[in-house]
C-alpha cells in the first residue's frame, strides 16, 4: 500500500498572454483563468498510478487561499482520495515558507496516524518558478529527494525513479519515505470522468493553518517585456501561397529533387 | 570577497551555460572569480576557466562522486564556497545547476534566486529574474548571508576576460557523507536512439499544434517531413491530448531543436514552445491567425488553414 501526498499550487494559466494587476505585483488570472501547472498534473497522475493498484491513498495539498480548493478538487476528480488546504496568502510566502507549511502538514498527518511514503511536487511552479520547494521540504522532513523525475515505481519500501539527465535516462533507487519533484512527460495526463467530478464535489478537504511566520518572496515588481518588433514576411494567404512557400524552401536549400 | 561558479562539464569542456555564468559572475564586481568542478578538472576545462578569468579552479575527486548525487554535489559547492570565502555563489540555470543550488540553499538556510538575468545591487541583493516560464520578469530583493543565484540560459553571451585568470587547480578535501548519497543515480540508460535524436538533430522540422485538429490531422505533416527529409515536432497540446507521443514535443519540457528550417503549422507559439524552437535558423509559420505569436516571431508566414496549405505545398513540390 503506497500513500502519496501531492503538492499543487493554484496559478494563473501560464499558457496564454500574461496580464498584470494594476499594481504590477501579480499576474492577473481573471482573464486567463487559474489552473495547476503541467508538472503538478503529471505528479497527480503518477501518484494515482502508484496508489490505485496498491490500495493506497493520494492526498492533494495546496498552500493558498480558499480558492485553491478548486485545484485540490481537480486532483480528486482524476483519482486522488482527499485534500488538505493550508490556508495562507500564497503571494506573501517565499519558497522556504511554503516548504515549511507543507512539512508541518505532513507532520500533522503523521501524528494523526497517516504516513506518506512519497511526497510528490512539481519541479518548478509555473508562476514563480523558484525551483526549490521540494528540495527544501526534503531537508525539513529529513528524507531523500530526487528532482526532475518522470516515472516512479514502488516495490516494498524502495522506489525506482527515472528522469532525463545529460547523458540519458537516469535511474534512482531510494528508500521510502522519500520526496520527489516531477517533470511532465513520463505519464499520460488524466481527465476527470463524470463519476470523478461527482466524487470531487463531495470529497473531504481538510483546512489547516500554518503556525510559521512568513519570510516572504522578496518580490518588488513584475514586468512583462515588450516583444521585439515583428519582421515577418507574409508569403500569402491560403493554398495560393504554396508556390511562394516552396520558393523559400528552395532558397533555403532544404528541398532535394 | 569572491564569487564561486559551479561549472558543468560537457564533452570535456566547460558547458556553454557555464561559460555564460562565468561571464556574468565576472561582471558583478564581487571580487575574485573561482570555479568549482565535481570530478577532476581536465585540461580543457581549466583552459576554458583561465580564458574566462578564473583565479582558482576547485576540483573534488572521490569515487563516491562518480555517479551524480545532488546533495553530495551541494556539499562540494559548500566546500568551495568556504575555501574561496565566497559571498556569492552562482550556478547555470540547468536542471542540475538549479537542483544543486537549491540543496545548498536548504542546507545553509539561505535564499536562492532562480533564473536571474540581471543583478541591480549586490548589497542587499536585488535581481531581475525570469518567472512564468520567461513570460515575465520579477524584480526581487533576495538578500542572504551568501547570495545564491542560478543564471537563466542565454541571458549573456560568453566572453573571455580581458586578462586571463591564473586558473590554479586546487583539490578540495571532501569527505562524502553517506547521507548525501541517499539519492544517487544508480545507472544511466542510454536514450532510445530513434526517438529524440532524430528530432534534435534534424535539419528540417515540420511542426504541428492544436491546429492539426486531431490524431488524424497529421498526414500532410508526416508527408511533408518525409518529403523534406526531416522530422515531425509537435506542441504540448498535441502530446497531452494523446495525438502524438511525448518524444516529439518541442519546448521547455520537450526537445530543444535548432534546425535550418522549422515549419510550424497550427502552433500558437507560446513562450514555452518558443523556448524549444528559438534557435531554429529560419522559421516559417502556417496559421489561420495573423496575430499568433508564432506568426509575428517567424521569418516567413502563410496565413491560412494548414489542411489546405500543406497539401498545396506537397503538390507544388511534386
Ligand atoms: C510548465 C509548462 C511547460 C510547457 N511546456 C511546453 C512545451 O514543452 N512545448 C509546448 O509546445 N508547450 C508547452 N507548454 C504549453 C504551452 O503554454 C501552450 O499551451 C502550447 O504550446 C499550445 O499549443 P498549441 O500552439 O498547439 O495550441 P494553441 O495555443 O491552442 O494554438 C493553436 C494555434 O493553431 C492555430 N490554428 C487553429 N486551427 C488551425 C488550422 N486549421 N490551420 C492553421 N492554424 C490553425 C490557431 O490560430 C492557434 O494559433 C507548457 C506549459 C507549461 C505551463
Ligand atoms: N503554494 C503552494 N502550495 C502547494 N504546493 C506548492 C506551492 N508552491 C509551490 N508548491 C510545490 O512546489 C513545487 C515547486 O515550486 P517552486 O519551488 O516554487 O518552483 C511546485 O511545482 C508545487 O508542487
Amino acid at each position: 500500500m503506497t500513500n502519496v501526498l501531492v503538492c499543487v499550487k493554484r496559478v494563473p494559466d501560464p499558457t496564454g498572454e500574461v496580464v498584470l494587476t494594476p499594481d504590477g505585483l501579480r499576474v492577473d488570472g481573471r482573464f486567463a483563468g487559474y489552473t495547476t501547472s503541467a508538472h503538478e498534473e503529471a505528479a497527480v497522475a503518477l501518484a494515482v498510478q502508484l496508489a490505485e493498484p496498491s490500495g493506497g491513498t493520494v492526498t492533494v495539498l495546496s498552500v493558498g487561499s480558499e480558492d485553491s480548493i478548486e485545484q485540490i478538487r481537480s486532483g480528486i476528480a482524476v483519482g486522488a482520495t482527499d485534500g488538505i488546504l493550508v490556508e495562507a496568502d500564497a503571494d506573501l510566502l517565499g519558497p522556504a515558507d511554503v516548504a515549511s507549511a507543507i512539512a508541518e502538514a505532513v507532520q500533522g498527518r503523521e501524528a494523526a496516524g497517516t504516513g506518506y511514503d512519497l511526497v510528490l511536487l512539481g519541479n518548478d511552479a509555473a508562476d514563480t518558478g523558484d525551483f526549490q520547494v521540494g528540495i527544501r521540504l526534503s531537508y525539513l522532513l529529513d528524507r531523500p529527494v530526487v528532482a526532475g523525475i518522470q516515472t516512479v515505481e514502488v516495490e516494498g519500501d524502495r522506489a525506482t525513479l527515472r528522469g532525463e539527465g545529460p547523458e540519458g535516462t537516469e535511474v534512482y533507487e531510494v528508500d521510502l519515505p522519500a520526496v520527489a519533484t516531477v517533470l511532465e512527460g513520463g505519464v499520460a495526463p488524466r481527465y476527470p470522468s463524470v463519476m470523478g467530478r461527482m466524487r470531487a464535489k463531495k470529497a473531504e478537504v481538510e483546512t489547516v493553518a500554518w503556525s510559521g511566520t512568513a519570510s516572504g518572496s522578496g518580490r518588488d515588481a513584475l514586468t512583462v517585456p515588450e516583444p521585439p518588433p515583428s519582421e515577418v514576411t507574409v508569403l500569402g494567404e491560403g493554398p495560393s501561397a504554396a508556390p511562394a512557400l516552396v520558393a523559400v524552401l528552395r532558397e533555403l536549400k532544404v528541398v532535394h529533387g | 570577497m569572491s564569487v564561486v561558479v559551479l561549472v558543468e562539464v560537457e564533452e570535456g569542456r566547460a558547458s556553454l551555460v557555464s561559460r555564460e555564468t562565468l561571464t556574468f559572475a565576472r561582471s558583478l564586481g564581487a571580487g575574485d572569480l573561482h570555479a568549482v568542478v565535481v570530478g577532476e578538472a581536465g585540461e580543457a576545462v581549466v583552459a576554458d576557466c583561465r580564458e574566462m578569468g578564473v583565479v582558482v579552479v576547485h576540483e573534488a575527486v572521490d569515487p563516491a562522486l562518480e555517479r551524480y548525487a545532488a546533495a553530495a554535489w551541494a556539499a562540494v559547492v559548500e566546500a568551495a564556497g568556504r575555501a574561496a570565502r565566497a559571498n556569492v555563489v552562482l550556478a547555470p540555470g540547468t536542471g542540475r545547476g538549479m537542483e544543486v543550488l537549491a540543496h545548498v540553499a536548504a542546507r545553509r538556510n539561505l535564499r536562492m534566486a532562480a533564473n536571474v538575468v540581471a543583478v541591480e545591487s549586490l548589497d542587499p541583493l536585488v535581481v531581475q529574474r525570469q518567472v512564468v516560464g520567461g513570460a515575465a520578469l520579477e524584480r526581487a530583493t533576495v538578500d542572504s548571508r551568501v547570495r545564491l543565484m542560478t543564471m537563466a540560459g542565454h541571458a549573456v553571451d560568453p566572453k573571455p576576460a580581458d586578462a586571463a585568470g591564473e586558473a590554479t587547480v586546487s583539490r578540495l578535501a571532501v569527505a562524502v557523507d553517506p547521507r548525501d548519497l541517499r539519492a544517487q543515480v544508480a545507472r544511466v540508460e542510454k536514450r532510445e536512439q530513434a526517438d529524440t535524436s532524430g528530432l534534435t538533430g534534424a535539419r528540417v522540422v515540420v511542426g504541428a499544434g492544436r491546429g492539426a485538429g486531431g490524431p488524424d490531422g497529421f498526414s500532410a505533416v508526416d508527408a511533408l517531413a518525409t518529403r523534406l527529409g526531416g522530422a515531425v515536432g509537435v506542441s504540448r497540446v498535441v502530446t497531452s491530448l494523446g495525438w502524438r507521443p511525448h518524444h516529439e514535443q518541442v519546448g521547455q519540457t520537450g526537445s530543444r531543436i535548432a534546425p535550418d528550417l522549422y515549419l510550424a503549422c497550427g502552433i500558437s507559439g507560446s513562450i514555452q514552445h518558443w523556448a524549444g524552437c528559438a534557435s531554429s535558423r529560419t522559421i516559417i509559420a502556417v496559421n489561420t491567425d495573423p496575430d499568433a505569436p508564432m506568426v509575428t516571431k517567424a521569418d516567413y508566414a502563410v496565413i491560412g488553414d494548414m489542411h489546405e496549405v500543406l497539401p498545396a505545398v506537397l503538390e507544388e513540390l511534386g
